[in-house]
């Protein structure tokens, strides 16, 4: 037997919908085998993880607010993957920007007015558009690498996390924990629901909103999708690719630092050495699962929100270890990788002996 | 202070020679026009496949093994994806990373705490008896000279052999060595099983020889590190040594700084081996003459035969 691409003449619309379909229906498969190596019931165990936290509020609730940071961030990733610029520091951006929303709130605690939460969350935008213009310029300035050196500052900029929150901006009054003073009211992003769900998530259903309406009918979305396709045609219709780049990252890089500080002032209400479950990495997961579209993006983060939840739910019930979520999540990505060939290829099976013409075949 | 010179260089020596092996290997990968951003995931996997079969076995050298075969078995996945179905080199080795990363969390959890093997040291009679430098360079683990053997091969075969040609073809034109009637697709997958036995390698000296525990994520960014190394050495084998001592003595420094105190707080300490590779990359990369020479012309670029 031997596999043979078939180029197809056009995109398949079809395979384009299907595919992430597809993709998550084999890691279903995957993930009961896993259950089932794993010495319990594969069927409990994918009902524990993808039914049963759908069925309470609460573990919706939860859902949501783990879904709101992917989101987010993935819809700036996307539009940095679609324009060919590898920014895969999301993780560092989220964090810088958690940083510099939460300067306020811990060294200022006594400035508690209305325009609190506003500073807050512009500070944290900028932040973190700050932090993703490193790589960006290194690149175009420097022709450095973007992929590793936005990666190298997810390191730094946990370890600064880590620093700070050990140091400085310790909680005077916390008997010695690493975590920072609590927010305060004023400082605190408003709740909705009953549970930990702030106004972060209508935001972000704001934010792929119009980034769906910016990449699908105006001049800049063409120029995003150009770019990444086809440099040289945009090189003639006059786009900078330069200018492109540091727009993509610090679109990304904003939208993380956002997330970030929204994700500490509503959900944490403090800083803490560790403050994203790796939500910068998952949310390149949810790009890719989204198909870098930002509704699909918005139900690919439920998905990954999900799996997140479904690691807590079959820990604590089943006793799996709650690491069966992050490999779920690999190969999700996998899979999902896999089935995006579907769309350009026709996928041809041959039988070792003969081709379609009778000719004796070469592997 | 002799003595405190001779355990810095022996640190250094540890320190450097899993990024050495990762970076070799992902260097014929590279050279062969593939980029496996995947090396952590691979990395990672080694480390904790060595670890849980040299526990078990109560053998080195089966750990080493399995790390190797457990590093291939990644990047065959990697390589099925990217030359079989070509899928985006740079999404589909991040895949490998992050489901290296869960993967080896979930075997690993066994064996947190576990008392680790350490791989023993060889002693060369004679010359480990040369003062200073012989207790230095030859009472090293077997592995350490295989660090040093692996550039020599990989140096001489790319450049001297007839291997080495097909590889640097494929590598720079791949339609050209396709039309020579070389299988590009073959020659890629060897060279990403090779790159990925080599990160299992190096994988398995971090939990066997470097800290012979099992710690999750214990790896700590050092794939990606390696994956600069690539960079830093313009695709020359020979550079590979440097770079990956050079990372290796700035990585044993700051341990050092952190045990006399100095003041400075660890976490800045500890951030230092990832901003020199960011200064590193600028550094290297801005010398476009130097980059655009070696760099591998069809690097990352899809190849799919027409027949």
């Amino acid at each position: 037997m031997r596999i043979e691409l078939v180029k197809r003449k056009e995109h398949s619309r079809k395979m384009a919908l299907l595919s992430p379909v597809i993709a998550v229906g084999l890691t279903l498969v995957a993930a009961a085998i896993l259950f089932a190596a794993s010495g319990t019931d594969p069927f409990l165990g994918l009902y524990k993880f993808f039914i049963e936290p759908l069925t309470d509020s609460w573990s919706v609730q939860e859902i949501i607010v783990k879904a709101t940071p992917m989101v987010l961030i993935a819809c700036g990733l996307a539009v940095c993957y679609l324009s060919n610029n590898w920014n895969i520091g999301a993780e560092g951006q989220f964090i810088f920007g958690a940083l510099c929303g939460s300067f306020l709130p811990i060294v200022y605690p006594e400035f508690e007015t209305s325009l609190t939460l506003p500073l807050m969350l512009v500070l944290g935008a900028l932040g973190g558009a700050f932090w993703a213009l490193i790589p960006a310029v290194l690149k175009t300035r420097f022709n450095a690498n973007e992929i590793l050196t936005s990666l190298m500052l997810v390191y730094v900029a946990s370890l600064l996390l880590d620093y700070l929150v050990r140091g400085p901006w310790r909680d005077p009054g916390g008997y010695n924990f690493p975590e920072s003073r609590l927010f305060s009211e004023a400082a605190t992003l408003p709740l909705i629901g009953d549970g930990r769900m702030s106004i972060a998530a209508p935001v972000a259903v704001v934010v792929v909103i119009v980034l769906a309406i910016v990449l699908a009918r105006t001049l800049k979305g063409f120029e995003i999708r150009v770019m990444g396709e086809s440099p040289r045609a945009g090189a003639f219709a006059g786009f900078s690719a330069k200018r492109l780049t540091l727009f993509a990252f610090a679109l990304a890089g904003g939208l993380a630092g956002l997330a970030g500080t929204m994700e500490v002032s509503g959900s944490l209400n403090q800083l803490l050495p560790t403050i994203s479950p790796g939500y910068g990495f998952t949310a390149i997961i949810v790009a890719f699962l989204g198909r870098l579209n930002p509704v699909g993006i918005l139900v690919a983060g439920f998905v990954l929100a999900l799996s997140y939840i479904g690691g807590e739910a079959v820990q604590a019930s089943m006793g799996v270890s709650d690491k069966i979520a992050s490999v779920i999540q690999g190969l999700l990505l996998f899979f999902v990788l896999a089935c995006d060939t579907l769309i350009l290829y026709r996928i041809r099976l041959h039988s070792r002996r003969t081709t379609a013409t009778g000719e004796v075949s070469r592997a | 202070m002799l003595d405190i010179v001779q355990a810095v260089l022996l640190t250094v020596i540890t320190a450097a020679t899993p990024l050495l092996i990762a970076a070799i290997g992902e260097l014929v990968v590279e050279r062969s026009g593939v980029l496996n951003l995947g090396v952590e995931g691979m990395m990672i996997m080694g480390a904790v496949v060595g670890f849980a079969a040299a526990n078990q076995s109560g053998s080195g050298a089966l750990g080493v093994l399995a790390a190797i075969v457990a590093g291939m078995a990644m990047s065959a996945l990697f390589g099925f994806l990217v030359l079989g179905l070509v899928t985006n080199q740079v999404a589909t080795g991040l895949a490998l990373t992050i489901l290296g990363l869960g993967v080896s969390g979930m075997i690993g959890e066994a064996f947190i705490g576990v008392p680790g093997l350490r791989l023993p040291k060889l002693d060369i009679p004679v010359l480990s008896d040369i003062p200073f430098i012989g207790p230095v360079v030859f009472q090293q683990d077997a592995i350490v000279y295989l660090s040093f053997a692996l550039v020599g091969i990989v140096s001489y075969c790319l450049f001297r052999t007839r291997i080495g040609l097909i590889l640097r073809a494929v590598g720079d034109n791949h339609t050209s060595a396709h039309a020579l009637g070389y299988s590009v697709l073959k020659v890629r997958f060897l060279a990403v099983l090779f790159g990925g036995g080599c990160a299992g390698l190096a994988g398995s000296y971090m939990s066997l020889a470097y800290t012979p525990q099992w710690v999750e994520n214990m790896t700590a960014g050092r794939g990606w590190i390696a994956l600069a190394l690539v960079v830093f050495s313009s695709w020359l084998p020979m550079r590979v040594i440097a770079g990956a001592y050079l990372f290796g003595a700035v990585t044993v420094l700051t341990f050092h700084a952190q045990a006399l105190g100095a003041g400075i707080p660890s976490q800045f300490l500890s951030s230092l081996p990832y901003l020199a590779t960011i200064v590193v990359l600028v550094l290297i990369s801005a010398n476009r003459r130097l980059t655009l020479v070696n760099t591998p012309a069809c690097l990352g670029k899809p190849f799919v035969p027409d027949r």
